[in-house]
């Protein structure tokens, strides 16, 4: 059973048609990266899967999108709810104007949690796993914005782990970083993969081929390729997607 | 290529004119400052007592100095002994200038008043717990009473003064206390209105309101800050005040209240624009994570977005607070313009710009009621300068940690 | 946490979160809804006033009668004259910031000083304006005195005006022009004044709504009480409406039977106000349309 799905997805904003009829399936505990020329749709296509598209006015959503096999369009569907167990880290890190623990704790306390020693223990879970917890187990009440762009980032990976999602959505979460930052990142995603089904949007080919399982090549709002990432990157079927890879365009 | 040198002329002057054009609101500034000092300052240097006229007393009264004050609780019958102001116990008896005549006959006055100075002499010299407010030129040299002194109006005494008499007389009373407050509780009443409801609304049009309503929205309270505010004091004159005088069951209607709310509503166009460009500026990707945590938009709103902008928020309170301080006009057709120290809302209170407006026509140049509101006018332009220095301090402190 | 607490913390959230929006909603209606009283209340009790007569007419039988025609050529005369002293400098003043200034430690400067003198209150320029035109300069209550102390007040809103006009024009337009040889005054006078004009005289439409409207800086410089006769020259005295509504509604002669000339007044303002908005709104669409079939 796949733990994302999407059948014959249609997008539009207003008369514009951003994804056109998509379908794809992710397994769990596997990463998936989306690859294409920019404007081509990911970002579009990965904020379908927690529903951040619903914030854009004048949006129209059709097709199946199906999370755990449920349609998370569906009128019974809970969008907090759904946005627990899908996690979403951004482009640029964005931590809150607090603290570096309220930053990470933020999940929880919006869901309700009160229990303080769960919140403190699960702060520290979720800041040990995004291998942030070494850099700041002594600065806990500083302000996340004294920390660099790629410690930022990891609060923010930490931030989506203590809500304990079971699904994590990357949208090119290491562009605007340093290259130790970004190899940081990238193994981190390693670690990750094996309690979480990740996927992530990349521009970078090196990245998209070290850091996943699958990969989805998009262009002008089509699916043009899907498979796993050693076929894509060695053999892909299509002569867009080749182009695509080798840099000949995009 | 090289330019024609005339061109060149005319280039560096047009830069001189525009240069001089951007030092204009420098000097304006700078220019009001002078003046309104210039004009103010000589107020302390001046006697309370009204111009032209002195105060006598008998010469083994051993009272030499009386402060505005007492003179004016003297003349008010509200001390009537010399004990009280520090003299031995005897009555006071109070003389004007006007009561000569029903002393003496015209006879004895002289056709042309050239025997008033002997008779004020022996009047002051027969009667023992007399004060007389006489005019200077008829203290001759063989006086035989003794002149009153005055200390000069004090800042300290002009800033703590209860009362604002600046016409009284034998001895003005400038004391700005019951302006000061008048004006405070005016404006932090207007406050207390009307930044929960700009709050409110700009939070609603920058988070929660669609565009078409935004778009609908923003012209109409720009509207709201293009009516005139003498246009805010008339509605305020026929609508509000009369019906605070029939909800509170008043005497009158004109009161702290009736100004706090018609300047609450002329607030709200400067709090709900500066709010509103405040909250805008929170980054959406800060939002949109908030989101994707599974916040709602309100908790975003309140846990997020407030504090992100809160230093904004802040600065549009202080400037509507500043707004509310010098607003002139409707403040002056609704309050009741009563120079007392307020107790309650519902009271008749009086602002520093009302009593500007109100009173400096009727002043004489260069007198010490001109000058008292001059001061007045300065004190105005201290507070707009702190609250335009403080707004300014907050928004460049919020650009470099935004940074 | 159980399936239970869960749902029941989802329903509060959703709870609160309408509570709160709700409020907003009704909190922003409630603005909305003020400004509507206070426009219908003028307008329904001033529309039966308005009439040729009124707007020609001198006022008669001690300002209960007649019309306000002094008045409203006074307020004219106003803002003219503040018009004539504060758009030049005070375009200059924006052209100088913008695209002279180069200095930041000075920029700033101008800038707190500009908004220094837009924050000042409008009774503070009446006193300024008193002392420096009327007495010291010797102008006496007259239309210069007034108009210099309205021009004055208004320069800030023209300088921002023109400042942000400038600023929105991008700067390839004058790099473009540079890169063709031209100096900084052909590029301001050919390639960026012409693009930002459009937003300068829209804001300067706004600003006059000002100058009509203003009171206390013409209490002490220009406003007459009661002259029915127009002026000849700008050393005359004035009536203004602004002043005169004031006057209708507190210390005429005879407030009660003067009121429906004050419901009068107070709508011919609102109208000079509305109209110099509406002309702005309009010249913002046939500007803005303009660019874009360019
Ligand atoms: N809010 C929006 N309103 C209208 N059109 C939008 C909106 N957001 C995105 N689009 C359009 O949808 C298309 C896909 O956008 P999307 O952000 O998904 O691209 P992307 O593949 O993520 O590009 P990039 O690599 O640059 O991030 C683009 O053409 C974009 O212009
Ligand atoms: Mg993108």
């Amino acid at each position: 059973m796949a733990k994302i799905e999407t059948v014959d997805a249609n997008l539009y904003y207003g008369d514009f048609h951003a994804l056109k009829n998509i379908s794809m399936k992710m397994e769990e505990n596997t990463v998936t990266a989306l690859i294409g020329p920019s404007g081509c749709g990911k970002s579009t296509y990965l904020r379908l899967f927690n529903r951040m598209n619903d914030l854009i006015d004048s949006t129209q959503i059709s097709g199946q999108i199906l999370v755990d096999s449920e349609d998370i369009y569906s009128k019974n569907i809970n969008v907090d709810e759904l946005r627990m167990k899908v996690g979403m880290v951004f482009q640029k890190p964005n931590p809150f104007p607090k603290s570096i623990f309220e930053n990470v704790a933020y999940g929880l306390r919006v869901n309700g949690e009160k229990n303080k020693t769960y919140i403190t223990d699960k702060v520290y879970e979720s800041l040990r796993q995004a291998a942030l917890w070494d850099e700041v187990s002594d600065k806990m009440n500083k302000s996340a914005f004294e920390l660099s762009g790629g410690q930022q980032q990891r609060l923010c990976i930490a931030r989506a782990l203590a809500i304990s999602p079971s699904v994590i959505l990357m949208d090119e979460p290491a562009s605007a970083l340093d290259p130790i930052s970004t190899a940081k990142i990238e193994e981190l995603i390693h670690e990750l993969k094996k309690q979480y089904t990740i996927v992530i949007v990349t521009h970078n080919m090196q990245q998209a081929s070290r850091v996943s399982d699958f990969t989805g090549f998009f262009y002008l709002g089509e699916l043009v390729e899907h498979g796993a990432t050693a076929k894509i990157f060695t053999q892909p079927n299509n002569k867009q997607t080749e182009n695509y890879i080798t840099g000949r365009f995009g | 290529m090289a330019k024609p040198f005339h061109k060149k002329l005319f280039e560096k002057i047009i830069e001189g004119i525009l240069t001089l054009s951007g030092s204009i609101t420098s000097l304006a500034v700078i220019l009001i400052v002078i003046f309104l000092f210039k004009e103010g300052l000589g107020l302390f240097n001046q006697s309370p007592i009204a111009k032209g006229f002195v105060l006598v007393v008998n010469k083994n009264n051993p009272v030499n100095t009386l402060d505005a004050k007492s003179i004016k609780n003297i003349f008010d019958h509200e001390i009537t002994n010399w004990k009280k102001v520090g003299g031995e116990r005897d009555t006071i008896i109070l003389f004007y200038l006007d009561d000569i005549n029903s002393i003496y006959t015209e006879e004895q006055i002289g056709q042309n008043l050239e025997n008033l100075p002997t008779l004020f002499s022996n009047l002051t010299d027969s009667i023992s717990g007399i004060i007389a407010f006489i005019p200077k030129t008829y203290i001759n040299s063989d006086f035989k009473g003794k002149v009153i002194t005055t200390d000069n109006i004090k800042v300290s005494k002009f800033l703590s003064g209860k009362e604002w008499f600046p016409t009284a007389e034998p001895a003005a009373q400038v004391g700005i206390l019951p302006l000061i407050l008048g004006t405070l509780w005016v404006s932090i009443g207007a406050i207390l209105l009307s930044l929960p409801l700009g709050l409110a609304v700009s939070i609603y049009l920058a988070e929660i309101a669609h565009p078409r309503v935004r778009n609908t929205f923003k012209p109409i309270i720009e509207l709201l800050a293009g009516i005139p505010s003498v246009v805010y004091g008339f509605f305020g004159l026929v609508v509000i005040v009369p019906l605070i005088q029939s909800v509170f069951n008043l005497p009158v209607g004109e009161t702290a209240l009736a100004g706090s709310i018609i300047l609450a509503i002329m607030a709200l166009p400067t709090i709900i624009t500066i709010a509103e460009d405040s909250i805008r500026t929170t980054p959406r990707s800060m939002k949109e994570a908030s989101l994707a945590l599974g916040a709602s938009r309100w908790q975003t709103i309140y846990k997020i977005v407030i504090p992100y902008s809160i230093s904004g928020i802040t600065a549009a309170a202080i400037l509507g607070i500043g707004r509310a301080i010098g607003e002139t006009m409707a403040v002056l057709m609704v309050t009741g313009n009563a120079a007392s120290i307020p107790h309650s809302f519902l009271e008749p209170v009086r602002t520093i710009p009302a009593t500007i407006a109100a009173e400096l026509g009727e002043s004489s140049q260069g007198g010490m009621h001109y000058q008292a509101l001059f001061i007045l006018g300065s004190i105005l332009f201290v507070i707009t300068l702190i609250v335009n220095l403080t707004v300014e301090y907050i928004s460049s402190k919020q650009k470099l940690a935004k940074r | 946490m159980t399936l239970e607490r869960r749902k029941e913390l989802e329903r509060s959230k959703k709870r609160s979160e309408k509570i709160a929006f709700g409020t907003f909603r009704a909190m922003s209606l409630l603005v909305v809804g003020i400004l509507f009283v206070i426009l219908g209340f003028i307008i329904i009790k001033g529309i039966s006033v308005i009439s040729w007569d009124f707007i020609t007419k001198m006022p008669e039988d001690g300002m209960t009668k007649g019309g306000i025609y002094p008045a409203i050529i006074g307020t004219f005369c106003l803002i003219g004259g503040s018009m004539i002293f504060s758009f030049p400098i005070g375009v200059l003043s924006g052209i100088y910031i913008n695209e002279y200034a180069s200095n930041g430690l000075v920029v700033r400067f101008i800038r707190l000083m500009t908004n220094n003198l837009a924050g000042i209150p409008s009774i503070v320029f009446g006193l300024f304006g008193m002392s420096l035109f009327v007495n010291t300069l010797g102008f006496g209550d007259s239309i210069i005195a007034g108009s210099l102390t309205l021009g004055l007040m208004t320069l800030p809103i023209v300088i921002r005006t023109t400042e942000e006009a400038l600023k929105s024009v991008d700067n390839s337009f004058r790099q473009g022009s540079y890169a063709l040889g031209a100096t900084k005054l052909q590029t301001i006078r050919r390639v960026t004044l012409p693009i930002a004009y459009p937003n300068i005289i829209t804001g300067l439409i706004l600003s006059i709504g000002r100058v009509s409207g203003e009171t206390a800086p013409i209490l002490f410089t220009v406003a007459a009480y009661f002259l029915p006769k127009l002026p000849h020259s700008i050393f005359d005295q004035v009536m203004a409406l602004p002043y005169h509504l004031y006057v209708l509604a507190t210390s005429g002669t005879n407030i009660e039977e003067s009121r429906p000339m004050a419901y009068g007044t107070a709508l011919v303002l609102i109208m000079i106000v509305l109209f110099l908005n509406l002309i702005a709104n309009a010249l913002r669409k046939y500007f803005s349309k303009k660019v874009k079939m360019n």
